[in-house]
């Protein structure tokens, strides 16, 4: 057990490592630089900006050798520092994505636990009936093939122009200021639904067609056979096919972390949402090194440690993967 | 007692029908093990499941099936459900895959008694001691299916599936995935079950002659979809009547006889497709007896008491 983990853990931290480097190396391919852009937001004359430019680039260590600058990263990121935004100058990386992170975490989770309790359970039903299968798996396909953006302009359109229900950008009006009232909350509910909605129903239809499949495969297997000639009652047979069918969609949710966090940064683009995903996109047009490392080094983070608890999980649930460790074991 | 009267059970396919079972029609005594023999898809199986769960694709055309004189809803899956496991009981073909892979065996029988109303308590004592007779040990039940061998599990299903102490007990070709040591020891524990009152009376279904003969008290000969030959397992051995029953026994291999010397018979020819059999006597094309009156369907008529054949040859000769 502990040397399975421990092997986990190293090639968690191998990849954490891999895509950090990654993540530096990236905003460094783009052509220009962050600071040139900051200067050509300001108009001054040419001897000013080239004191400006040598300025700049002296503070964010931009004159230094890229292995140098490599090396820097690595170890104020140790720190926890992830340097000075350029776009929002002069907040502190981490202070801008502390103000996002929220909106992203109330944004994803309920769209991902939400839609995968939602798409099996609904999955499961359709599965054994005719009817709904007939009717709601051909929805169930369209909606998995839908772009998380297109639905989140279809939506837009329908609820906030055509029936003017649901505000369509923002995480809240501009005419209130966060405070701890029901109106505020109830403001943010409205601005928060059509985002998770959108995100909701792609995921939810991806996953009812898994499990509608899986069930029907789960019910064709010997086990369920031997329990429907035992004369077991449907419920039973029904149940453990459930169980068994439930696996292969945790490691489903577990590949789906990476597409849904993409999602999220679409999906946040259209309904202008203060997430990480509508920072990110802020801070590539703006060459902003260090708020797009951030921005990634979030994502990274997010799925790594989604990965890794669902690695826990599926021992928890699986005996078959329990046996596989005891085998490395021995 | 098992009283089978003309089933026939068809399986329904988009080519149309394929006649697997007909006019079935032989009884079982209390505590006999009968052996059900034949080639693949002469439709053993098929008569072995329809007398427990028979579901689409097969449909049950006609005939019906006494249980101790009670007709069995044969067609009724609900009416059926109260015979299954409790009355008839079946160890599947596919028994090393017949337990849920992600539940404990303990568990899983508990779970299985429940839903089926049993008296758990005393049932899940009773499973203690038919462990030991199949010599299983107790922590089987503390682990999950893939933590025993594929010999285990066939044991385990053995001990599962005659748990209420079945009245018939249906065992599908459980000896054909294992080794010759584990075959014998499985069909000993079979008829120690028999012996035990674990179960009443066996079919069971195999391709192998040479195992019936070491436990069954009668073996059943089907060909292609229809019975052949039925008689006490010493008769059927010795004294085969049908050609078909003749021809397969002589195809066994026999103690003393060195075959590089005298060449193993085979049947020649195969069985015919049963979407559209051949009519009258299925095996007249490969029969080397065959005359004009095997164009009709012979009746399986018992010829001495206890041996009954399906052969126009027979019937006219004792006629």
């Amino acid at each position: 057990m502990r040397k399975y983990f421990g092997r986990k853990l190293v090639i968690y931290l191998l990849t954490f490592f891999l895509a950090v480097t990654i993540d530096w190396l990236i905003p460094r391919f783009m052509p220009g630089d962050p600071v040139a852009n900051m200067l050509a937001r300001v108009s001054v004359n040419s001897t000013a900006a080239s004191v400006m430019q040598e300025y700049y680039t002296h503070l964010f260590g931009l004159d230094l050798p890229l292995w140098q600058q490599y090396l820097n990263f690595w170890a104020n990121l140790l720190r926890g520092d992830l340097g000075i935004s350029a776009y929002l100058f002069p907040k502190p990386v981490t202070q801008v994505l502390m103000n996002a992170i929220p909106y992203d975490v109330a944004l994803l989770l309920p769209a991902i636990l939400l839609s995968w309790l939602a798409g099996n359970n609904f999955g499961a039903v359709a599965a054994r009936s005719k009817w709904l299968d007939n009717t709601v798996s051909p929805i169930g396909y369209i909606l998995t093939a839908t772009p998380y953006m297109w639905l989140g302009i279809l939506l837009a359109w329908f609820f906030g122009i055509i029936l003017d229900v649901f505000p369509i950008a923002g995480a809240y009006s501009f005419s209130l200021s966060p405070t701890l009232s029901w109106k505020f909350i109830g403001d943010v509910l409205l601005h928060w639904f059509l985002p998770f909605f959108s995100l909701f129903m792609v995921q939810f239809g991806g996953w009812a067609i898994g499990m509608r499949n899986m069930i029907i495969y789960e019910l064709e297997a010997d086990y369920s056979h031997y329990l429907e000639a035992l004369g077991a009652p449907r419920s039973l047979i029904r149940r453990y096919a459930f169980n068994n069918a439930v696996l292969p969609q945790l490691s489903g949710l577990a590949l789906q972390l990476g597409v849904i966090v993409a999602g999220a940064l679409v999906t946040e683009v259209v309904f202008s949402y203060p997430g990480i995903g509508y920072l990110l996109l802020a801070a590539i047009q703006n060459q902003d090194y260090f708020l797009i490392q951030g921005c990634f080094l979030f994502i990274i983070i997010g799925v790594l440690l989604a990965n890794f608890v669902i690695d826990i999980v599926y021992v928890l649930v699986d005996p078959r993967t329990r046996r596989g460790m005891t085998g490395e074991a021995a | 007692m098992l009283q089978v009267e003309n089933l026939t059970v068809y399986y329904q396919t988009l080519k149309g029908q394929v006649r697997a079972l007909e006019n079935a029609s032989f009884t079982l005594a209390d505590g006999e093990i009968m052996g059900l023999a034949g080639e693949s898809g002469c439709g053993k199986t098929t008569l072995g499941h329809s007398l427990i769960h028979l579901s689409p694709p097969m449909t049950h055309i006609g005939g019906r099936v006494l249980l101790n004189g009670q007709e069995l809803p044969l067609t009724d899956m609900q009416k059926m459900d109260a015979y299954r496991f409790n009355e008839i009981s079946i160890i599947p073909q596919y028994a090393m895959n017949a337990l849920n892979p992600i539940r404990k065996i303990g568990p899983m029988t508990e779970e299985l008694l429940r839903a089926k109303k049993a008296d758990v308590r005393t049932v899940m004592a009773a499973l203690k001691d038919r462990l030991e007779m199949v010599k299983l040990p107790q922590e089987v039940l503390n682990l999950y299916p893939i933590e025993l061998s594929g010999g285990m599990k066939q044991r385990m299903v053995m001990v599962l599936s005659t748990l209420l102490d079945p009245e018939l007990l249906i065992a599908d070709e459980i000896t054909s995935a294992l080794d010759v040591a584990s075959q014998k020891a499985v069909a000993e524990m079979l008829v120690e079950f028999r012996n035990q009152h674990c179960c009443n009376s066996v079919i069971f279904i195999t391709h192998d002659i040479s195992i019936l003969y070491q436990i069954a008290d009668s073996i059943l000969i089907m060909y292609a979809g229809q019975l052949a030959e039925k008689g006490s397992t010493e008769t059927i051995i010795r004294n085969p009547r049908h050609p078909y029953t003749r021809m397969l026994i002589s195809a066994l291999p026999e103690i003393g006889v060195r075959y590089s010397e005298k060449r193993l018979t085979g049947i020649p020819g195969k069985t015919p497709l049963l979407l559209h059999p051949p009519q009258g006597c299925r095996f007249r094309e490969r029969c080397p007896l065959a005359f004009e009156k095997c164009a009709e369907v012979p009746p399986f008529v018992e010829i001495e008491p206890g041996h009954s054949v399906a052969c126009w040859k027979e019937g006219s000769a004792d006629a």
